[in-house]
């Protein structure tokens, strides 16, 4: 079973070195156990543009499509048996990346 | 056998056989929905067939049976329908080999999945009384005042989530154990925490079949993991607790205090069975957690013929040691108690003023600040804080005995 763990952050900037250095081990972690399927770090939301193409012509507009305190800083796509093994990665991860995370079944 | 002694083996089977039913069916259909449906289905015709013919020689088999084949027929149903065909053939693959943790027993199993810590709290609690104790959706409503509906929806959720999520249906490693005890016995402690002070302006002050299932089910945990220390703690705790509760509350319905309490009215049985429990964890020589020490401090209380007979030296050690485990602000004010009784209020009153910040609006930080004044002499900044206590108190015979304590000071 395939889980997304989201990197929720609420501060600006990206991972400093120490913090990646610690997601790199992490990530090797994750692939010597077979449960790495994806992984990503996004650029800051004020980046996003939002899309909406459900009517006659796309409508574009500059910036994350919900306004709020946190957000979506990267995220992992892993694989595994069951939540309480994802959770232990997922809680692992946590402390690799400094951030909170969560996680959530794909269907 | 008498109807009413049928209908008796019958809740008495129910009481025993309940867990186990749905806990093995649970293990066999992996589902905890059909295994709800399936006990509570083999339930309803065990009433009506004992009722009409009387106990069978094994009741316990004859519902696994029953309620193993109710199950199929379920299963059987809904894979004619075709719409859960997929769910259906998951189903039909029986157990899949997966590590033993370290105990073994269907129950366990259940009431690991039930208080997942993935879980909401309150969900922890629903499903835990309605799976793993047998309580109805209405009874677990009547019990926490709330809408039948809304319990219904915290079970369903919470089954809708474990499917989803893949909650695993095992008991955790060795490694993980002791932090999802704790948070069983958490579960555990917050039912009997609400039978035992019933919160609501229109209810009992007591909910005694609330802290009767608490103990209930702790007894099974205990019996399932014996050299838990925690476990027999929390018991230990429960009982010795319970055992007060017939001298709590007064003819005229308001709470009695644990140093103006009848002692002679205390169940000495539960008594008894609790400081045996306390004895057998300080034999074992290890370390105590949080609920040990806490039944400890109340094997000391229960202990003293009168309130001037407690051994309040003993009580303070032991919640400087609880301290060392639980920082927390009531753990600090309980401790400042004992402080009073043995070094005077003048005292304990500095340590329990710190803790305005953090526990200003929990009534007893009020109640044991206006008990202070009092003794002080400080009768007017006493009338106040039992006031401030009045008004946050959400039992109604603490409210009342707050009250009297107010108005004597007028």
């Amino acid at each position: 079973m395939q889980y997304l763990v989201s990197v929720i952050t609420a501060t600006a900037g990206m991972a400093t070195d120490s913090e990646m250095a610690a997601i790199d081990v992490f990530n090797e972690h994750l692939q010597a156990g077979g449960h790495w399927v994806f992984a990503g770090g996004l650029a800051e939301p004020s980046n996003a543009t939002v899309i909406d193409n459900r009517g006659e012509a796309p409508i574009f507009t500059d910036g994350p499509f919900v306004e709020s305190k946190e957000h979506l800083a990267g995220f992992w796509v892993i694989e595994a048996a069951d939540l309480d093994v994802a959770i232990k990665l997922a809680t692992e991860g946590s402390k690799a990346c400094n951030r909170k995370v969560e996680v959530r079944p794909f269907l | 056998m008498s109807s009413v002694d049928v209908g008796e083996a019958i809740s008495q089977t129910h009481h025993e056989e309940w867990a186990r039913v749905v806990a093995s069916l649970t293990r066999r259909f992996g589902d905890l929905d059909v295994a709800e449906e399936a006990a509570a289905e083999a339930f309803a015709t065990a009433v009506e067939r004992w009722t009409a013919q009387g106990l069978p020689a094994n009741p316990g088999a004859w519902l696994t049976t029953t309620a193993n084949r109710k199950a199929i027929d379920r299963i059987r149903r809904e894979h004619k329908r075709g719409d859960k065909q997929k769910e259906a053939q998951i189903l039909y693959q029986g157990d899949p080999p997966e590590p033993l943790g370290a105990i073994d027993d269907d129950r366990l199993r259940l009431i690991f999945t039930c208080c997942h810590p993935a879980l909401a709290l309150e969900s922890r609690v629903a499903l835990t009384l309605r799976l793993v104790g047998g309580l109805t959706v209405a009874e677990i409503a009547r019990a926490f005042l709330v809408q039948e509906s809304t319990v219904g929806q915290r079970i369903t959720r919470a089954k809708a989530k474990i499917k989803a999520t893949r909650i695993p249906y095992r008991v955790p490693c060795n490694e993980d154990l002791p932090a999802r005890v704790s948070g069983v016995l958490a579960v555990l402690f917050l039912v009997f925490n609400e039978g035992y002070l019933a919160t609501g302006s229109d209810t009992d002050p007591l909910r005694h079949e609330l802290s009767a299932e608490a103990i209930r089910l702790t007894r099974l945990i205990r019996a399932l993991m014996p050299a838990d220390g925690e476990v027999a703690g929390l018991l230990a705790l429960m009982l010795l607790i319970e055992a007060r509760s017939g001298a709590r509350i007064s003819a005229s319905g308001e709470l009695i205090r644990l140093g103006e309490q009848d002692r002679a009215s205390w169940d000495a049985t539960l008594v008894a069975e609790g400081h045996r429990l306390v004895r057998e964890r300080l034999a074992a020589g290890v370390a105590p957690g949080r609920y040990q020490i806490l039944a400890a401090i109340n094997a000391v209380h229960t202990s003293a013929r009168s309130v001037d007979d407690t051994d309040w030296s003993q009580v303070l050690a032991l919640y400087d040691q609880l301290v060392r485990l639980d920082r927390s602000p009531i753990v600090a004010l309980n401790r400042a108690i004992a402080v009073a009784e043995l070094d005077g209020p003048e005292v304990a009153l500095p340590a329990v003023d710190l803790l305005e910040h953090e526990l200003a609006g929990y009534h007893a930080y009020h109640a044991t600040r206006a008990d202070l004044l009092r003794r002080l002499g400080r009768d007017r900044e006493a009338r106040l804080a039992y006031e401030r206590a009045v008004e946050l108190a959400g039992n109604t015979a603490e409210r009342a005995a707050l009250t009297r304590r107010r108005d004597q000071l007028r």
